[in-house]
């Protein structure tokens, strides 16, 4: 018997998304040449898109979630891998930007990571890629917490081996902030395990409707929503819990930058989506607390007062994480109107703003990689010296502004409609006028970039290498493709989105 | 009296409460680094008495299949824990290696001496 064959293999392709990386890192630990390192960690990074896309594939064509049961112990019991629309299309977001940075990786860990450090770097990444996938195909909220942690450890590491001592600093806020989110989170599943006695996320559901109703249990539920739903917003960065972000991402090595801002809060994201949706059921939630209204208050200030903080900054991937803030708050903000357009708004949002922020951050790691240093004084009129670099970052810029024409406007497109559906016409203004502040720290970059006089270390710069220029150029492709053809993020976010409203009804 | 038989009857949680704040209030209100990963684990650890709690039951045993062995604790919470002290146990130690390289950096781990020193850190 071929015991390699694809009929073996198939069923346990769930298991391998989240082992594959795991035995990358482990092989990683071992190679004390860092090319060889590179090699293994993009090998094992361009598996995972296949398998993931695999998956969803499956699932869309089905309508039916996989599911794993790890050891074969059948739900409750043991734990399972669950792939659903959303789950399925979260993992293909995250496995795909975690390969298509991996060619820039090469040149720009070189430049920024000692060369003793740099396989153990790759280490630390592919276990945070194994965390971030194991979040979103777990079907058990304790399982999840474990790779909440895996993942953040693995991310503490990655921001602080940045050059610059601040990143130390910026790692060890995060460290305060990340673990304090993640306890909240165990706690409130401590509290809900305590009333139902399980962990597994259907089971809680089903649980969960016949404790909401028993006085005695209800206040414990309701208390473990409010500790689920404060520990992820922490973890995702909702403001006004987002002040470990900007400085993360601004020293962390660019490479740990461009990774993170892609994927890390995207996972948790689909961790507070799968727990309010799947788990409470959003009726419930709206009725007992008034998470949804306080949410959508704070997704709006996200966007204003981040995008006013990005529009002072004047280190250019600060202003970059202070615009994620913001583009968080367009996520949450249609998570939190939860109607049909509203999800499907923010789950495609999800993928696009994935695509357009590594984009982006790709585009100044290549800057960085020439000119040393990324604060505008530095970088003014570089765009002169690396044309191709600076025009895709024009490109992946337009469309976080949400230019009609690339994928930016879509999502803002279906959040519109969204809050049109819900008869908040106020907020159709919000997502209007925030967009414009949003033109305005892109377009001051653009200025400083394209339009002023090169400093002397632009002077001497010249244009990023291939390796560079390819992942960035196939992330701005992208930014233009979902732009007109929205099948991929729109069609498969509607299916995800239906099926989350429906399990709530 | 009554308020005294619920307060002795869940004192187990009453000690967990006040650990969890008191660890987080130390996060919070400390400016020296090792101080607040002290509180930081003080947090963590308020949580492992959190599920072990309602788990232990007096007099139980572990669930053993067998003759003679009719009261037993249940497992599950307990093993959660032991992932939990794992979890807890790496993020201290990694805050810990971080304060140190913070310390070669800047000589100090006073968050406010830190910031006086690089104003745009905080």
């Amino acid at each position: 018997m071929n015991v390699l064959s694809w009929g073996a293999v198939e069923p346990q392709l769930p298991i391998l998304l989240v082992v594959i990386p795991l035995l990358g890192a482990l092989l990683t630990t071992f190679l004390r040449n860092s090319f060889l390192a590179w090699l293994v960690a993009t090998v094992v990074a361009f598996t995972l898109p296949f398998i993931s896309i695999h998956l969803l594939v499956t699932v869309l064509q089905t309508g039916q979630p996989i599911v794993y049961n790890i050891g074969n112990w059948e739900a409750p019991f043991g734990i399972v891998y669950r792939v659903d629309q959303l789950s399925g299309y979260v993992l293909s977001v995250i496995a795909i930007i975690g390969a298509v940075i991996m060619p820039f990786a090469r040149r720009s860990v070189a430049a920024e990571i000692e060369e003793r450090a740099r396989s153990w770097y790759y280490t630390m990444y592919l276990l945070c890629l194994a965390g971030l996938l194991g979040i979103v195909i777990t079907g058990d909220a304790f399982n999840a917490f474990v790779f909440l942690e895996i993942s953040s450890l693995a991310t503490y590491v990655l921001i602080a081996l940045g050059k610059n001592r601040r990143a130390l600093l910026a790692a060890y806020q995060y460290l305060i902030m990340g673990t304090i989110g993640a306890t909240l989170y165990v706690i409130g599943v401590g509290l809900l395990y305590v009333v139902t006695g399980t962990l597994n996320f259907d089971d809680l559901a089903s649980r969960l409707s016949a404790a909401i109703v028993d006085p005695g249990q209800r206040n414990a539920v309701v208390t473990a929503l409010g500790f689920i739903v404060v520990g992820l917003s922490l973890k995702l960065a909702l403001f006004p819990m987002h002040m470990w972000l900007p400085n993360a991402y601004a020293y962390a090595p660019s490479f740990a930058t461009a990774f993170l801002a892609g994927t890390a809060t995207k996972a948790a994201i689909y961790l507070l989506v799968r727990v309010v949706f799947s788990v409470f059921g959003v009726g419930m939630t709206l009725e007992n607390l008034p998470i949804g209204e306080v949410v959508i208050v704070l997704s709006i200030a996200a966007m204003f007062l981040a995008s006013i903080s990005a529009v002072f900054e004047t280190n250019a991937k600060r202003m970059l994480a202070y615009s994620s803030v913001a583009q968080i708050g367009y996520i949450t903000l249609g998570i939190a109107i939860a109607n049909q357009a509203g999800m499907t708004g923010s789950l495609a949002h999800i993928a696009n703003h994935a695509i357009m922020k590594t984009a982006l951050f790709l585009a100044l790691g290549a800057v960085f990689y020439r000119v040393g240093s990324v604060l505008y004084s530095d970088i003014s009129g570089i765009g002169r010296k690396m044309p191709l670099t600076m025009a895709a970052f024009a490109v992946a810029g337009l469309g976080l502004m949400g230019t009609p024409g690339t994928a930016g406007f879509i999502s803002k497109w279906y959040l519109a409609v969204a809050a049109i559906d819900d008869g908040m016409y106020s907020v159709v203004f919000l997502i209007v006028a925030s967009s414009l502040i949003s033109v305005v720290y892109i377009g001051r970059i653009t200025e400083v970039v394209w339009f002023r006089e090169p400093s002397k270390a632009a002077a001497q710069a010249k244009e990023a290498p291939l390796s560079m220029l390819i992942p960035l150029w196939l992330l701005v492709g992208a930014t233009i493709y979902l732009g007109f053809d929205t099948r991929a993020t729109v069609g498969t976010a509607s299916e995800a989105a239906k099926m989350l409203l429906e399990g709530v009804q | 009296m009554e308020l005294l038989k619920t307060f002795a009857a869940h004192y187990n949680y009453f000690i967990t409460i006040f650990l969890m704040i008191s660890g987080l209030f130390i996060v919070i209100a400390r400016g020296n680094l090792i101080k607040k990963l002290v509180g930081l684990s003080l947090f963590q650890t308020s949580v492992y008495l959190l599920y072990l709690t309602p788990a232990k039951i007096l007099g139980g045993t572990a669930p053993i299949y067998e003759e003679g062995y009719k009261l037993y604790s249940n497992p599950l919470p307990h093993v959660l824990m032991l992932t939990a002290i794992v979890v807890g146990v790496a993020t201290l130690s990694l805050g810990l290696a971080l304060v140190v390289r913070i310390k070669e950096a800047y000589g100090t781990v006073e968050e406010d001496e830190i910031f006086a020193k690089d104003p745009e850190a905080e």
